[in-house]
């Protein structure tokens, strides 16, 4: 702990101030926690949990709305929408969201929901890629991942994507950057303690996309990392990248157990 | 914090440029980005803009704000008036500031008897900590005015 | 920026003289104004729905006017008496003069 405040320090960016345990709460958080794991949304102020309650208060919601559109509009020169072949979101993304990123034998590595997406969109209907952050693929993603709400996150890592999974770990666990900080660092080491006047939380990945006050709109979870490897001051990897898909496996089994939230609100 | 003592110091003037050019619509047009923000007397300046020489009274409004503000972003206000809210009797708008934001305004809110109650809630942006000021005006004519702080608290991880 | 979006949340039933709570989103960056162009270091003009009306059967219930300190995605709750079954219109009015809108149906019973 002491070497981060002082390699934060040195850096003189960011001022790290690693307070003692900020909360000794006994609180009863329902399903946003599972055994040691606990949800972003448990580290959330009062009033950023409630715009997550109400699906009419989450401005997420938007964006879920507008992916239900987009589900239903052909495009392409296939002349199909999503509908068409997977018909009722309800039911056949009902698992989706708790279950990836997957092994994808035709390209022999993961792929997460936004890339299985534009798969769809290219190989299916024939249709442009969307950019990665774009509305339609925020929307989209949001749209699939919220069919999941409330169901465990439940990943594969054996088999062919444990090599994946191993790939991810080794990533978190890696410090970069100017400020040397591993993922690690402030997530397991630190959650629950202050950094300068945010609380940090375990960094658990089950709510994106996600609404954040910050961004003043839905944000995919690779441009979180984006923010948080360029936070220590190291260059971030591309949204989409395989580095960032292993690590999001990693994450999704580190959270394994704790709910889809999708889409959750978040400072 | 010495900030604000400084920013104090910077929107005096400007609280004075405000009044010179009568009234709220004014503020977003003279202050300048980022270094500006409105003050205490801006605010009272756009009050009186809105309600002439009336004096507001203390009580009836209700304002639920959050002490500390997890980001300035995005700051949930609701604000509730005590009215019967009739024909003959009812709360016709609440005017909501804050005091040391670029522009002091950040909403009017009107009211009819057919909301069969004065009570509304929305988000706002707040620059720094400062107060949040609601004026209520009345049908009868009468108006009423209530204050509260919100602390904001800047930093952490961006990302 | 695509078209905003709006979502309303109004009860489709309810007993006459009952004050219902309505609340109501959109989709709008809400420029301030107050932001400069990270690249040209200019000043990115103000852009915001600065008007919303609630009206029932044609009569105005609800108004608000925003100015820049109105939160991205703007969120208003209200309430309104039920008195008769019919259509309540949500409008915003950006700056640029656009108007959205949406409706909903209340019968009353």
């Amino acid at each position: 702990m002491r070497r981060i405040a002082l390699a934060a320090v040195a850096a003189s960016g960011l001022t790290v101030m690693l307070a003692g345990t900020a909360l000794s709460d006994e609180t009863d958080w329902g399903a946003y926690e599972v055994g040691d794991k606990r949800s972003g949304y448990t580290y959330a102020a009062t009033e950023t949990r409630s715009i997550q309650d109400d699906d009419f208060e989450n401005p997420a919601m938007l964006w879920v709305d507008t992916g239900q559109e987009l589900w239903d509009t052909v495009e392409g020169e296939a002349g199909k929408a999503c509908a068409s072949c997977h018909d009722d979101a309800a039911v056949s993304m009902a698992e989706v969201g708790a279950i990836y990123p997957v092994y994808y034998e035709p390209r022999g590595k993961l792929i997460n929901i936004e890339q299985r997406i534009n798969l769809c969109r290219t190989e299916n209907m024939k249709a442009k890629a969307w950019k990665w952050e774009s509305r339609e693929l925020l929307s989209m993603t949001a749209f699939v991942r919220n069919q999941a709400r409330g169901r465990p996150v439940a990943v594969k890592i054996d088999g062919p994507a444990a090599p994946f999974y191993e790939k991810g770990k080794e990533f978190y666990y890696q410090r970069r950057g100017q400020l040397d900080m591993a993922c690690k660092n402030c997530h397991e080491d630190n959650a629950g303690n202050m950094i300068r006047a945010n609380l940090l939380s375990q960094g658990q990945s089950n709510g994106f996309p996600t609404y954040r006050l910050k961004w003043q709109k839905v944000g995919s979870l690779h441009r979180r990392f984006r923010g948080c490897n360029s936070q220590v001051r190291a260059t971030p990897y591309k949204a989409g990248s395989d580095e960032y898909v292993n690590l999001e496996l990693f994450l999704a089994d580190r959270g394994r157990g704790l709910p889809v939230e999708t889409p959750a609100v978040r400072n | 914090m010495n900030e604000s003592k400084h920013y104090r110091d910077v929107s005096r003037r400007q609280a004075l440029i405000v009044v010179g050019a009568g009234g709220l619509a004014a503020a977003g047009l003279t202050l300048l980005p980022q270094a500006a923000s409105a003050d205490a007397a801006a605010v009272d300046a756009a009050i009186k803009g809105l309600i002439g020489g009336k004096t507001p009274q203390a009580g009836r409004i209700t304002l639920d704000l959050p002490q500390i503000a997890e980001n300035g972003n995005t700051v949930p206000i609701t604000v509730e008036v005590d009215s019967p809210m009739t024909e003959q009797d009812y709360c016709k708008a609440v005017h909501i500031f804050a005091d040391k934001n670029p522009q002091p305004g950040v909403a009017s809110i009107n009211f009819t008897p057919a909301c069969g109650k004065a009570k509304a809630s929305t988000r706002m942006r707040l620059a720094k900590t400062q107060n949040v000021v609601a004026v209520a005006e009345m049908s009868d004519g009468s108006v009423y005015t209530a204050k509260a702080e919100v602390k904001v608290t800047i930093g952490g991880c961006g990302g | 920026m695509a078209k905003p979006k709006p979502r309303v949340k109004v009860p489709k039933t309810a007993a006459k003289g009952e004050v219902l709570e309505i609340k109501t989103l959109i989709t709008h960056k809400m420029e301030s104004g107050q932001r400069k162009d990270k690249k040209t270091g200019e000043k990115i003009p103000q852009k915001i729905i600065n008007k919303f009306v609630c009206a029932f059967n044609g009569k105005e219930v609800f108004s608000a006017d925003w100015h820049p300190a109105i939160s991205a995605n703007p969120f208003m709750s209200f309430y309104a008496v039920a008195t008769e079954s019919g259509t309540f219109e949500f409008t915003w009015t950006d700056d640029d003069g656009s108007v959205y809108s949406k409706t909903a149906q209340l019968t009353v019973g």
